[in-house]
């Protein structure tokens, strides 16, 4: 069974760990600015939301992708960049309808959550639990798949 | 390293900044944050100069662990000379423009000099402008926030600001950090404003790459992660309660100052504790309590987020006040509540609010309040004064008028500004005011609990808790249980948290690490993350170290031994402990200071010997 | 069954694979026009800024990739097409029978009529081929006159100053990228390029080419401009001359249905060569862009094996641009509609430009420079139609708050 991040914003406290352990992952530095995952705040509301790719099944970064550089990760179900394959063309970056590839002007690559090969850190690092790596068909996230279809005519091409 | 190795240093007067190296030789001696910063200002400063003039020098500062992954890494502090105690000032807060200044690549933010007109300083990485600021002097720090974000339009701008009491001159002027975090004490807001600095606005893209040992860094702040979750403190009561954790604890032992600290106890204490936030109000259902929060890294997250019962008298039609917004502290809810002895919850929410709105010190603003409604009741100050409001003891209205006049400065808030020890001298009777070093003291009686007495008289920085919160020992059992009635054994347990507190408080880390960790859990970690060799000893010694500097800067500046000591209300029987398991008791300060000054190697007159300077390489 | 694929670029490339997914079976040939792999003319700047080789613009990398699939890729021009026959005429006279077509021909540069056009030394940037001969002429210090600041012209602008050309830029239009970026935005991109040293002449026409060494390039305005080498990046069209003979509508391109069919059951188009529906409009255009293509040719291909189960909504515009390091993009409408309203920030200062367009509390269009982070959310909110309800006055204060919206909107969040 493969697995996925399942957030609960209402654990989330704002303490940006995932995003510390995430930058420090996948480029050796403290550096929110360089985390896959995105913790939202709503101030008015007092809520924070943690954010971050959902490995859509047919997904629309690795469709535009012009050099073939987003790949699947037939063990984790990871859209991973490839960096060597990479143009920094960002094609991509406007293609997730979710916003959660970016481009890092520094490197010339774009960025997104990778699942850190099946241990994301993201998790080990939040102290509240909000994120959790647990069986996919737990996580909702079908739902926003389906959403993610319905809006892009996404076809269930697995057929 | 963990250093970024840069200051920056902003010359107001001329309007020019400039990247400078950072000391590493004192790094090695003085850390960060306070502690580095404390030795800056001592080098570059006058201890004798006028607070507000433009010889007094402002610093912003980071710890080598902010901005890194270690649990609450996320502190700064601004060190500078305070308008309220003529004392070294040295103000601490969370939320996240520390971390995002050492993000952009900056240890240190040395401010000098006054400019002519208003502005404000806006850094991304290396970048660093003055900008003119005349469109928001005059403005809360709310509204120069809101004002800031939608000029550059990114929500990741860390702001720290000014309010309007800074700018009318309230001498406990907070500076204020994303929106509800404060470097709240001593009136380093007012020094920040007389400086015509309105804010600071930060973006860090850079992040810290330069960790020493990474992989056992991340080994350690793990381990140290853990510890925090699986403490009770850290990991069960500051999460759920936040520090109001203690408002019932503290008044069941007798020890909650009430009253303008006439009284040890409050009857009211449990409408305005930690658990009463989390019930539902009768007025709208809801509780005061939304959620917790944390600031920058920190997994503790004891911050409160709040509301207002929108019907509730303070916010009828004030929709801005609707909202969530950062929620009420223990001392906080102290000073606004039991001191005055207002057990109006959201009341006393709505003054926090304004207190973070307009930025201003609620320990103080609250202790002043309540030292100007005994005077109210004595008949000392009248309605003449008020303006027709009835300032008495309990009085909710009272206490959000107050903070209205504070917040801007208007009518009897100018006298409300001057902190409870000026106000209290100008209607002649400054045995009412609760301060040492004309700062007020916070939610600990002395009466009740002898060693916080000690440390609140000779806290460098006047009273105060987070000086050396031997709470810990005397109320919690942290490291050990020790007993507050007693003053024997209290003169090392304050040297012992004097000096622990401000290793604690140069690298980065929240002090509420401390409920959980001891230097041997701090020390790794600024070893795996920082040149040279760093143990917990070497750490003990460094906080040693920055406590005597800070003495000799009080010392230059003029305090002395007389200074050191307690209101009399505290210390005499007359005004000993009415109720609770404290009564009859009053505060052996005065027994206790002259062997705290042996164990700190000072003379009789307070001073360090040659000998402890030397030994402390000072 | 037969499947033929022309067009060998990212729309005929998805074709086939979504193909295969669907049909394990069948026969699949893909036609491309050029010798090369199937490529992607959107790596082609990276390929001149020397950041890849060749191979690093293909667009699968796996070696025997098509092979594995059992895909046929034939490297010809097809010249005809007998719908009535269900057959493809191509350059070497062979004749292909399919029973399901994919026209995705793709496009070819226009050429401005102005004398001179067709010297050597003036070239598009359009193919690999192209791209050669562009690196073999635009040495450190020559001088390179762009025609065209376009969405082709732009993306090919750092490479060409990457490489050290004295680059002058002539754009007809009064800003640069005309089709993307409104008046303000337009012109803060040409301020940006300047800042470089990029000499941009907008509101200036080429109107002659004169053969010398170096060429002589005339302006409009008299002057004249020497030049080691004339790129002419000033549009595009459809590749349909070859369906003249053919019964298949067109217009500017293959006119389709809304399951990307064309006026022949047996045949599907897809990507710049057909003339798909647009998203925001309704209207059926021929975009010209990768995503675009990408879409057409996912969509089409089920139709093609599944007998028009997906209808296609309608393609998002939009265009991402890297200008010297001033990151561009652009959504839909972001023009504006009649009856919406906008919120438009700028910091000229900073390079900093957010113009969202609502069409009552929805987003229909964006534009942007300086901004990147968690741009792609724009389409999410644009193409799902979300109620912004209380989020759109949020955004008219905020506009950079668009992930904050999508969350909340999307979500229920706040």
């Amino acid at each position: 069974m493969q697995k996925a991040l399942l957030i609960d914003p209402d654990k989330c406290t704002g303490c940006l760990q995932c995003e510390l352990a995430c930058s420090y992952e996948h480029e050796g530095v403290f550096n929110p600015s360089k985390s896959r995952i995105r913790v939202f705040t709503f101030h008015q509301e007092g809520r924070f939301v943690p954010y971050t790719c959902t490995q859509c099944s047919e997904a629309w970064c690795q469709q535009a992708c012009p050099v073939d550089a987003i790949t699947l990760n037939a063990d984790t179900g990871a859209k991973e960049v490839s960096d060597s394959a990479c143009v920094g063309c960002k094609v991509c970056t406007i293609a997730c309808p979710f916003g959660t590839v970016n481009y890092n002007q520094v490197t010339g690559k774009v960025i997104k959550c990778d699942l850190c090969g099946g241990d994301p850190k993201c998790v080990s690092a939040c102290p509240t639990q909000a994120i959790v790596y647990v069986d996919a068909d737990q996580t909702g996230y079908e739902k926003m798949r389906q959403w993610a279809k319905e809006t892009d005519n996404n076809p269930a091409a697995s057929a | 390293m963990s250093w970024t190795g840069k200051i920056l240093r902003v010359n107001l007067t001329e309007g020019t900044v400039a990247a400078e190296p950072l000391n590493m030789q004192w790094a090695q001696q003085y850390l960060g944050q306070r502690g580095l910063a404390s030795k800056y200002l001592l080098e570059e400063t006058d201890p004798k100069c006028d607070p507000l003039g433009p010889d007094n020098k402002m610093i912003m500062a980071t710890g080598p662990l902010t901005g890194t992954m270690a649990a609450t890494g996320g502190r700064y502090s601004v060190v500078t000379k305070s308008p309220l105690t003529n004392c070294i000032a040295c103000s601490n807060s969370g939320g996240f423009i520390g971390a995002e200044m050492k993000h952009a690549g900056w240890d240190m933010i040395i401010f000098e000099g006054c400019s002519p007109t208003p502005v404000y300083l806006y850094i991304e990485n290396d970048q660093a402008e003055l900008v003119d600021a005349s469109e928001i002097w005059g403005t809360s720090v709310w509204h120069t926030d809101e004002w800031l974000h939608n000029k550059y339009q990114d929500p990741l701008l860390r702001i720290s600001a000014v309010g309007r009491s800074a700018e009318s001159g309230c001498l406990y002027a907070a500076i204020i950090n994303d929106l509800h975090r404060a470097a709240g004490r001593s009136g380093v807001g007012t020094v920040m404003a007389s400086k015509n600095l309105k804010a600071v606005a930060v973006r860090g893209t850079l992040g810290v790459g330069n960790i020493k040992q990474p992989e056992r860094f991340m080994q350690v702040v793990n381990e140290n992660k853990a510890i925090l979750a699986a403490n009770p403190v850290t990991g069960q009561g500051l999460p759920a309660y936040g520090t109001q954790v203690l408002m019932n604890v503290i008044n069941e032992i007798g020890a909650l100052p009430a009253k303008n600290m006439q009284e040890v106890q409050f009857d009211g204490a449990h409408d305005i504790s930690g658990e009463a936030m989390h019930e539902p109000r009768k007025s709208d259902g809801k509780p005061n309590l939304t959620t917790n929060a944390a600031c920058f890294g920190c997994t503790i997250a004891c911050g409160r987020i709040s509301t207002i019962a929108q019907g509730h008298f303070t916010v009828e039609n004030k929709a801005k006040y609707w909202g969530n917004s950062g929620g009420l502290e223990y001392e906080a809810a102290w000073a606004l509540g039991a001191d005055t002895e207002i057990n109006d919850l959201d009341a006393l929410t709505y003054a926090n609010f304004l207190c973070n709105e307009d930025g201003y010190d609620p320990i103080t603003f609250g202790s002043t309040v309540a030292a100007a409604m005994e005077l109210y009741e004595m008949g000392v100050i009248t309605d003449a004064q008020t303006g027709g409001v009835a300032f008495n003891f309990g009085s909710a209205e009272a206490l959000a008028k107050a903070a209205e006049w504070v917040a801007t400065g208007e009518g009897f808030g100018k006298d409300l500004a001057l902190g409870s020890k000026r106000l209290c001298e100008k209607y002649g009777h400054p045995e009412l005011s609760m301060t040492v070093k004309g700062q007020e003291f916070p939610a600990y009686d002395p009466r009740g609990i002898q060693g916080i007495g000690l440390n609140y008289a000779t806290s460098n920085r006047g009273a105060c808790h987070v000086r050396g919160y031997t709470i810990a020992s005397e109320v919690l059992g942290v490291p050990v249980k020790t007993d507050p009635l007693v003053s024997e054994g209290k003169p090392d347990l304050v040297k012992a948290f004097q000096d622990a507190t401000a290793a604690v408080d140069s690298s980065g880390l929240c002090l509420f690490t401390t409920f959980a960790w001891d230097m041997t859990n701090i020390a790794p970690q600024i070893d795996a993350a920082c040149e040279g060799e760093w143990t917990a000893e070497k750490l003990v010694e460094l906080g040693e170290r920055v406590w005597n500097m800070e003495r000799q800067y009080n010392m230059q500046a003029g305090i002395t031994r007389a200074d050191d000591t307690l209101p009399e209300r505290l210390k005499s029987e007359e005004g000993a402990a009415r109720t609770g398991p404290a009564k009859g008791k009053f505060s052996e300060v005065e027994k206790m200071l002259p062997e705290y000054y042996e164990k700190r190697g000072w003379n009789e007159d307070g001073a360090p010997t040659d000998e402890t300077l030397n030994r402390l390489g000072l | 069954m037969q499947y033929i694929v022309a067009g060998a670029g990212p729309a005929g490339v998805v074709a086939c694979e979504t193909i295969r997914k669907l049909d394990k079976e069948s026969a699949i040939t893909l036609i491309g026009a050029e010798p090369e792999p199937p490529y992607s003319r959107m790596a082609i700047p990276y390929l001149l800024s020397e950041k890849i080789a060749e191979q690093g613009t293909f667009l699968r990398k796996t070696a025997g990739y098509y092979e594995q699939l059992n895909i046929k890729l034939v490297h010809n021009r097809v010249t005809g097409l007998n719908a009535a026959d269900n057959s493809l005429q191509l350059d070497n006279g062979e004749q292909l029978k399919y029973d399901r077509l994919l026209l995705a021909t793709g496009a070819t540069p226009i050429n401005p009529p102005i004398p001179g056009v067709d010297l050597e030394g003036v070239r598009h940037c359009w193919t690999l081929k192209d791209a050669r001969e562009i690196a073999a002429r635009a040495k450190t210090g020559s001088s390179v006159v762009l025609m065209g600041a376009g969405f082709i012209g732009c993306i090919i602008l750092e490479s060409l100053v990457k490489r050290g050309v004295k680059l002058t830029v002539v754009e007809r239009g009064d800003r640069m990228v005309p089709r993307m970026m409104d008046d303000t935005a337009g012109n803060m991109l040409k301020e940006w390029c300047e800042d470089k040293g990029v000499r941009v002449l907008t509101s200036h026409s080429v109107t002659a080419i004169e053969k010398s060494d170096p060429l002589s390039v005339i302006l409009d305005s008299g002057e004249r401009l020497h030049a080691d080498l004339v790129i002419s990046a000033t549009g595009v069209r459809s590749n349909i001359d070859f369906l003249q003979q053919s019964e298949l509508e067109t217009d500017q391109g293959i006119l389709v249905n809304s399951f990307l069919q064309t006026s022949h059951p047996a045949v599907y188009a897809a990507g710049d060569a057909a003339q798909g529906r647009d998203f925001s409009t309704g209207e059926f255009t021929v975009q010209a862009i990768q995503p675009t293509a990408v879409e057409h040719g996912r969509i089409a291909a089920v139709n093609m094996v599944q007998n028009n189960c997906l209808t296609h909504q309608g393609s998002l515009n939009m265009n991402v641009l890297d200008t010297l390091g001033l990151i561009s993009s652009s959504f839909g409408q972001w023009m504006g509609v009649d009856g919406g309203d906008a919120v438009c920030f700028v910091d000229k200062t900073r390079y900093k430009y957010l113009n969202l367009q609502f069409k009552d509390d929805v987003l229909v269009g964006i534009s942007s420079l300086g901004h990147t982070e968690n741009i792609g959310v724009a389409r999410g909110l644009i193409r799902g139609q979300l109620a912004l309800g209380k989020w759109k006055q949020r955004l008219q204060k905020n506009p950079e708050r668009l992930m904050e919206a999508w969350l909340a909107c999307s979500m229920g969040i706040a």
